[in-house]
């Protein structure tokens, strides 16, 4: 992986075309007035001595699609699995908005609150059709009780058949997860992130084993979501990032390097030196 | 809610496997007794009471296969303990059944029974108490397993413990509860356990009448097992099982809290084995701590796994024949059996993955519109 070898400054009508959905991304994004939707502040994370996260801190606004990057061991999942409760922090805080104190939930907690997470490696319930697997999905009561005696309203019922027309599986709809190919378990999977109405979404390695369209897809999939939700990306397709990312945000060794657009972050000295040992 | 709401029609089973399963209960709550009571010795159709009090027991097992199936085919709990459970129940009924024994026991205690006579206790535990109304009995068979699942699965599940782990733990409970069942001053008769019954209810145990009557019941408490274990799987609720069989931490990270949904599946289950163990007793007439043994957990694991892990009525039936075999091996060859046990283990895990139910084609039914599936 080379964050310098693409030519960063070549205009042509394939980044004209990204410019416009990221564009539209930013006009649908409510008022900066808000406050950001996500503080990360001074969050250390060591594991036997390690440090995986070292003081870092990072904000997110709302709407915004942000797109993490860094060298493998920079902290990328460790900050995600922080957010969503999988680890807790030696140091440092969380906060969903300015009420939520991430960590002092659990991770349904966390999951209902309002905050989705695809992993890196699909986990899609293979046994369960691909109707089922948004149907587990949806907002609302997850109680055992509640659930025993569900059934879908017609309203509930439409929301899933949107979002089958949204990822692309509406003929798939009664196949078992397990017969999709990789690149329809990720795009099920950030269908089942939909289905949660999150306001946050943690996307980890969208397009890692995808084929050129399907990784095009996916863009233009997660630039569709930016604006009504905020997104954030951690992604090693550079190319990837390049069309999708708005501000890109540079771990390494457990906190922020760089932080900026695509152009600066990748002019930027140090990040040369991270990448290319130069 | 009113029978046949489409809510409850869930649990109906829509397959052909599923719909003879629930034909063979229905025989044996209406043909068996009249082959017993109605058609003569003579006769070759007479079932005799001896094969009906077997088939009671068959009956008993297979409720107990229902119950690991459900914790262990669709919620991937692999339990090595539920025996305890099974056990537990037995002995709520057993302690019922001593206190029925009254004066006609070998010392004519009106409130003691004899062990305790024998040990020269003077006066009732207090844990005895209470136990001389069938009521109360009932309610402690499905009570004393629930709480123990509830405990045990609260602390186990929230310490986010599975996989193997889980299942030795399992094991170590059954064994400590024998453990604890064998010392005479448990107050539960020691290793000899709970023999020797009179009556039930004021009726004769060892009437035929009170034999039909207790296969019937059995029957139909296996079947109402089976049909709320297909209510459960056929539910959400069913489906996010299923879920955390398949991915944990991707249920939770999409709300779910998953050790409420083990811990609830885990004390249905503990309530099914502990009913059953209650039915069981009155039957075979004894209860001791060997019941609690790790073997025969493991024992139900192996029904469960020819039968067919994830099929009810394929557990069910694994349950019946495997001790229809056990039946015929011990009586015939029995340094064989456990040879042949080991052996029929190792070929269903090997060339059946899906046991019998396995060797049946598939067919897949359309539920709603929300799945095309093979129907457990």
């Amino acid at each position: 992986m080379s964050i310098v070898a693409a030519d960063a400054n070549q205009p042509g009508p394939e980044a004209a075309h990204w410019q416009e959905l990221k564009e539209a991304a930013v006009r649908r994004a409510p008022p900066q007035l808000v406050g950001k939707i996500l503080y990360l502040e001074g969050l250390t994370v060591s594991f036997d001595g390690f440090k995986a996260l070292n003081d870092l801190s990072l904000y997110v606004d709302p709407g915004e699609l942000r797109c993490i990057i860094g060298p493998n061991g920079a902290g990328k999942t460790t900050m995600m699995d922080v957010i969503t409760g999988k680890t807790r922090p030696d140091r440092g805080s969380v906060w969903f908005g300015r009420d939520v104190d991430l960590l002092r939930l659990t991770e349904p907690e966390i999951a209902q609150a309002g905050i989705g997470r695809k992993f890196q490696k699909p986990t899609v319930f293979e046994h369960l059709t691909v109707f089922e697997n948004l149907e587990l999905a949806l907002a609302g009561p997850k109680s055992f009780w509640r659930s025993l005696v569900a059934t879908l309203t017609g309203e509930q019922q439409s929301r899933i058949d949107g979002t089958l027309e949204v990822i692309g599986l509406t003929a798939h709809r009664r196949s078992m997860a397990r017969i999709l190919s990789h690149g329809q378990k990720q795009w099920l999977e950030i269908g089942m992130l939909l289905m949660q109405e999150p306001e946050l979404l943690l996307v980890d390695e969208p397009v890692a084993g995808m084929t050129p369209q399907e990784t095009e897809r996916t863009a233009e999939l997660l630039l569709s979501l930016a604006g009504k939700h905020s997104v954030v990306v951690v992604e090693h397709d550079m190319e990837f990032v390049r069309s999708i990312a708005g501000r890109v945000t540079v771990l390494h060794e457990g906190h922020v390097l760089a932080e900026g657009d695509m152009d600066t972050v990748q002019n930027d000295q140090r990040v040369r030196e991270v990448y290319l040992g130069a | 809610m009113p029978v046949g709401s489409p809510l409850l029609a869930t649990a109906l089973p829509r397959d052909a496997a599923g719909r003879a399963f629930l034909g063979l209960i229905a025989a044996c709550v209406v043909l068996v007794p009249v082959l017993n009571l109605l058609v003569p010795a003579s006769s070759p159709l007479h079932v005799s009471t001896y094969v009906l009090t077997l088939l009671g027991k068959y009956l008993c097992y297979a409720m107990l296969a229902v119950a690991v199936d459900l914790v262990w085919g669709f919620c991937g709990i692999l339990t090595l303990g539920h025996a305890a459970f099974f056990a537990l129940g037995g002995y709520a009924m057993g302690m019922y059944l001593m206190r029925q024994i009254g004066t006609r026991g070998v010392y004519g205690n009106p409130l003691l029974p004899d062990f305790m006579v024998f040990l020269n206790w003077k006066e009732l535990p207090w844990f005895w108490y209470g136990f001389n109304h069938f009521g109360f009995a009932a309610l402690m068979v499905v009570l004393v397993p629930a709480a123990l699942a509830f405990v045990f699965g609260y602390l186990a599940f929230r310490s986010r413990v599975t996989g193997v782990y889980l299942s030795i733990i399992t094991q170590a409970l059954s064994y400590a509860l024998m453990l604890a069942f064998f010392r005479n001053d448990m107050g539960f008769g020691g290793n000899n356990g709970f023999t020797d019954f009179k009556e039930l209810l004021g009726f004769d145990l060892q009437s035929d009448r009170i034999r039909v009557t207790l296969l019937v019941i059995t029957a139909l408490a296996l079947g109402v097992s089976y049909l709320a274990c297909r209510f459960i799987e056929a539910s959400r609720a069913g489906r996010v099982i299923r879920a955390i069989r398949d991915a944990e931490s991707r249920t939770r990270f999409l709300g779910y809290r998953v050790e409420s949904y083990k811990l609830w599946i885990f004390v249905f289950s503990a309530i099914v084995a502990g009913v059953a163990g209650a039915l069981y007793v009155p039957q075979v007439g004894i209860i001791n701590p060997s019941e609690f043994a790790p073997i025969n957990s493991i024992e139900v694991v192996i029904w469960v796994a020819i039968g067919g892990r994830g099929s009810l009525h394929g557990a069910a039936l694994g349950a019946i024949l495997v001790n229809y075999a056990k039946t015929f091996f011990t009586g015939a060859l029995p340094e064989v059996w456990l040879y042949a046990l080991g052996a029929l283990f190792v070929f269903a895990t090997l060339f059946l993955p899906r046991g019998l139910t396995g060797l049946i084609p598939q067919r897949t039914v359309a539920v709603g519109d929300n799945a095309v599936r093979p129907l457990a």
